[in-house]
């Protein structure tokens, strides 16, 4: 299992990584459970400015298409590229190589991020 | 609360997704439904379907009853072969679609769980002096499909397998236990789909998924069931057809012999021009990684010409595969889409099946 400690969950069921005011964005193993075999990720342009809580991409899986949102406000500087011909890493790998966004200038998402222990509080809720 | 098949603990105890359906709490899927799915069609795939509906009719007057509720021919079914048809209304409308065995006592009709409670008033209604029982909750079914079905199956049985053509059946044992060993499915690969008493069932699942360990058989679950379906270019009821949709409107019109005499839908079924249905059901073939679902509309020419019955990823293929029913008059050269949440996506018109197995050629 990975180390999610410096990882913070959106009851969306997105995650955000802080790095030196960057920021990775994917969703979480319980969402990508849900979901089941993912089949397609849409991406933002890098570039995209995005604020808190805005739609960022679709998810779509065998069983459903989820929007994604963003969990804290910041500018697309990059895109897991790899999610077009295997997008199926959301699933081996939600919180590493099936990342979806990183983000700059990544503002304060102020008290609606929770940490893991929260975040398995609420799902299991 | 949801009924259980007498697999249900092995399932839970495997870790499968459960879902609803058909009334059933049924394994949607057990490791994924693109390992499941490749699974059966590079080697084996073990499928619980004892949700599905059996009712025995049998007795005087029980081939009556059988050809007075299908529209296709029972009168040419041997004992020990298999149909496949739909049951109609007066309207003509798809009540069902149904496989009926023919053994020496009479037929068994296999139907569809979802619509078993519907089914049976209806065949009870219209049997006349035959006698129906609704074997439904003592039946198991298991299906062992894939390339490899075969061989992992016949140490398990004295059957020979191979002497069993395509859409036949035995009577024989498997692991043991008494079942009817039918060469039938439902996946577009080779295979068996065994009946069994329910109490039996749990055994026969248990040598199976051991005679295939080694050659990478896996349990699979509902959403494999339908992907592998769809590609195959098989109907699902209720989504593909249903009691408003005629048999040459959703593609099968082979099934209906209006020569074979009288049948429940036969008088409204005439009326049809067999070449010239309401409705056309076709194939559509999306590029890219798009999932159409039931109900998206299908464009040609600036205007909704029909609306897709089934969508799904083709696992096989690599890329998105949808059946659709469109109105008679489209031309299928021009540009097609289909409306995905919100935008038209390109779509291509392409023949039934989307996969055929590459030995299906001369395959019995």
């Amino acid at each position: 299992m990975a180390d999610l400690s410096t990882y913070r969950f959106a009851r969306s069921h997105e995650w955000l990584r802080r790095d030196n005011g960057a920021a990775m964005v994917g969703i979480t193993d319980h969402a990508q459970s849900q979901l089941g075999d993912v089949i397609f990720v849409e991406l933002p342009a890098v570039g995209t400015q995005l604020e808190a809580g805005a739609k960022f991409g679709v998810i779509e899986s065998v069983k459903a298409a989820s929007d994604l949102y963003a969990p804290a406000s910041g500018t697309v500087a990059e895109v897991n590229e790899r999610l077009t011909d295997s997008p199926e890493l959301v699933n081996s790998d939600p919180y590493g190589e099936g990342w979806m966004l990183r983000l700059q200038d990544v503002g304060d998402a102020g008290s609606e991020l929770v940490d893991e222990a929260e975040y398995q509080r609420l799902i299991a809720g | 609360m949801a009924a259980r098949t007498p697999l249900y603990d092995r399932h839970v105890a495997a870790g499968a997704r459960m879902v609803e359906f058909g009334g059933y709490d049924m394994p949607l899927q057990y490791s994924s439904i693109r390992d499941e799915h490749l699974a059966v069609r590079n080697r084996a795939g073990l499928f619980d379907l004892s949700h599905m509906g059996e009712v025995r009719i049998h007795g005087r007057d029980a081939l009556e009853a059988v050809q007075r509720l299908i529209a296709n021919d029972a009168s040419r079914l041997d004992v020990g072969a298999a149909l496949y048809g739909v049951m109609c209304n007066e309207r003509g409308g798809i009540v069902d679609d149904v496989v009926v065995y023919r053994d020496p006592g009479g037929y068994l009709v296999v139907v569809n769980a979802a619509c078993r409670f519907k089914d049976v008033a209806w065949m009870r209604e219209q049997a006349g002096g035959a006698t129906l029982d609704d074997l439904s909750d003592s039946l198991a079914l298991l299906a062992v499909q894939g390339p490899l079905a075969r061989e992992i199956v016949q140490p398990l049985t004295a059957v020979a397998l191979d002497a069993v053509p395509h859409f036949h059946f035995v009577d024989g044992s498997v692991a043991g236990v008494h079942c009817a060993v039918s060469r039938t499915g439902y996946t577009g690969e080779d295979g068996v789909e065994l009946y069994i008493d329910a109490e039996g069932a749990g055994s026969v699942w248990d040598a199976i998924l051991e005679a295939g360990r080694t050659r990478g058989l896996l349990p699979c679950g509902l959403g494999a069931r339908d992907t592998l379906r769809l590609e195959a270019g098989l109907r699902l009821y209720g989504q593909d057809m249903d009691e408003d949709v005629d048999p040459y409107s959703c593609g099968l019109g082979w099934t209906v012999k209006i020569a074979k005499g009288d049948f429940i839908g036969r008088e409204s079924l005439s009326g049809i021009d067999p070449k010239n249905p309401p409705r056309r059901f076709i194939g559509m073939r999306i590029a890219d990684r798009v999932i159409a679902r039931h109900g998206n509309a299908v464009l040609a020419d600036g205007r909704v010409v029909g609306d897709v019955t089934s969508g799904t990823f083709s696992f096989t293929l690599g890329y998105g595969i949808a059946t659709a029913s469109v109105v008679p008059d489209v031309n299928k050269e021009q540009p097609m889409f289909i409306e995905v949440r919100g935008a038209e996506v390109p779509a291509d018109v392409t023949p039934l099946p989307f996969y055929k197995r590459p030995s299906a050629v001369g395959a019995r």
